[in-house]
């Protein structure tokens, strides 16, 4: 029985990494069929990186996962922490709205922020891609500090309170250490999240701020493209660092 | 009322905050949603009066009833695939021992950070005419030509599968986490068998986990556009894919709208199942 549900746990396993293996190695194939081992070469990176408008895509996407993610964090710091400590008219509502956002399908999200953004005559690039990735990052940003705060000493900005400091010192001195683990977690899936959305982006963005998971996706719609491998490559080792630090740093505060 | 935000000027910015940020890019763009499914196609402003139900109306135009039903239905097979291999794999994942689970755990939710379009477009390089599975097939004397795998329903399912398993399974995880030991021997000496304990206490206390997964899956599954449109062709759309095409190249607005609101209604009652079923389980547990 044992040794029947640990050969189903590997299979499993087995199946959700092979694509992944299969990406990695092709990466480095020479090949240019992109089918067949044509022995090992790193033209693929070579090309990415002498492809210029992949290269702009590329910082592009990273300025807008590093301002999303910061600007989530604030926020959604923010409002856990409301939703923590104070009560207030509508709490209910507001940790509704959040489950809602993050429950509902990102394409309900994206083709309502379109409407609002033609509504108000925004110029779709860049401001409009920051508001609709904070948005879909909020709900994951407070979900983590929230989680943070429930295992914490009430006493603390009690006594705080007690010795004469205001609420803004502190929540600057007393919660904001204490929920820093959970701020570092937060911010760095905030950043994974907006690095990776296809869905949201191809609605709200323009032509004149093309980000990484578009250009990949009008690359891989037609054919095989053999570029596409090293750079997936490359965005899975990133993930890979992200989600480390992330463990790390939330596994470190627990001891 | 005013007392308060001079007694405490940093709760009151962050409450502003907040709501202004949750009413104006999320409460706002529903309601223009909701108004725009009832209004009139115009090519040049997207939507005008006059108010009416055209775009409802459209929705069961045999054409989009058909792509809707073939939506629902590779949605509703993906989930029962997720759910089928999901529910023992969990199972088995909370049986392996605490220091091992984190890393199983870890190992979960790397694809969740990774890109999902990357890994669909790993899914073509495995799947395509003179590609891996082909390849070894026939090597191996299975199939003597390469069999059509890529643009079907068939690749479509797989894709949908492979991308949204680990939501199937972390809710799962965690309600069999919580399932605790003594109860299964308490079925056991009160003389059930392994199968009256699976249907009478292990699957109800299991039920909001299969809800959270469910709802976790399906939903996406009806709106992952990119899947069919990298492994499906142009038979296998999902809803997602109607209502993208509506909104960014036929121009129809009240119509993608509508479509959309179909997925937020679905939405909606699977939430509230959901609920129901923990409410349920919270009443007999106490």
């Amino acid at each position: 029985m044992r040794w029947l549900s640990r050969s189903y746990l590997a299979l499993v396993y087995l199946l959700l990494y092979v694509p992944i293996v299969v990406l990695v190695v092709f990466s480095f194939n020479d090949s240019r069929t992109g089918y067949s081992w044509g022995g090992l070469s790193l033209r693929w990176y070579e090309s990415l990186f002498n492809n210029h408008a992949m290269v702009q895509a590329m910082w592009n996407s990273l300025w807008l996962a590093l301002t999303a993610a910061t600007v989530s964090t604030v926020i959604g710091a923010l409002t856990a922490l409301a939703l923590h400590r104070y009560r207030f008219r509508g709490k209910r509502v507001l940790n509704g709205m959040l489950f809602v956002v993050m429950m509902s399908p990102e394409i309900v999200l994206a083709i309502s922020l379109l409407g609002l953004f033609l509504l108000l005559g925004l110029k779709l690039g860049y401001v409009s891609l920051l508001l609709a990735h904070v948005t879909f990052c909020l709900p994951f940003v407070v979900i983590t500090v929230m989680a943070r705060l429930s295992g914490f000493d009430e006493r603390l900005p009690e006594a705080a309170r007690d010795l004469g400091a205001s609420d803004f010192t502190m929540t600057r001195t007393v919660l904001i250490p204490v929920i820093m683990p959970a701020l570092m977690a937060g911010w760095l899936l905030g950043f994974t999240l907006s690095m990776d959305d296809v869905v949201v982006s191809t609605f709200v963005s323009g032509p004149s701020y093309e980000i990484l998971p578009l250009r990949i996706y009008s690359m891989v719609r037609v054919g095989l493209k053999p570029e596409v491998n090293a750079l997936g490559t490359l965005l899975l080792v990133f993930s890979l660092v992200m989600l480390m630090l992330s463990q790390w740093i939330l596994s470190r505060s627990k001891q | 009322m005013m007392r308060s935000i001079k007694q405490q000027p940093f709760r009151a910015a962050v409450l502003v905050l907040v709501w202004g940020w949750l009413l104006f890019l999320v409460l706002a763009p529903n309601m223009l949603v909701v108004g725009a499914s009832v209004m009139t196609r115009n090519p040049s402003t997207f939507i005008s009066l006059p108010l009416n139900l055209e775009a409802y109306r459209q929705l069961f135009n045999p054409l989009y009833l058909d792509v809707f039903l073939h939506s629902l239905y590779m949605a509703a097979l993906t989930t029962l695939i997720c759910l089928l291999i999901g529910y023992p794999f969990a199972w088995a994942l909370s049986r392996v021992e605490k220091n091992r689970q984190m890393l199983l755990i870890f190992l979960l939710i790397v694809p969740f950070w990774t890109n999902s379009l990357v890994r669909t477009y790993a899914l073509k390089l495995i799947l395509a005419t003179n590609g891996l599975l082909n390849s070894a097939l026939m090597s191996l004397g299975v199939i003597d030509e390469p069999a059509q795998l890529l643009y079907t329903e068939g690749a479509v399912i797989v894709g949908l599968v492979y991308l949204l398993l680990p939501f199937m399974i972390l809710p799962l995880y965690s309600v069999f986490e919580d399932l605790r030991q003594d109860v299964l021997l308490a079925s056991h000496d009160l003389g059930a068998g392994r199968l009256a304990t699976f249907k009478n206490v292990v699957v109800p206390l299991t039920l909001p986990g299969v809800l959270a997964g469910v709802m976790l899956v399906l939903l996406p599954a009806m709106g992952l556009f990119f899947v069919p449109d990298i492994l499906g062709g142009s038979r296998n759309l999902l809803v997602g894919n109607v209502i993208k095409n509506q909104f960014l190249d036929a121009r129809n607005w009240p119509f993608g709208a509508a479509a959309s609101i179909v997925l937020t209604l679905t939405m909606a009652l699977l939430m509230f199942a959901h609920r129901l079923s923990k409410r349920r389980l919270g009443e007999e547990g106490a």
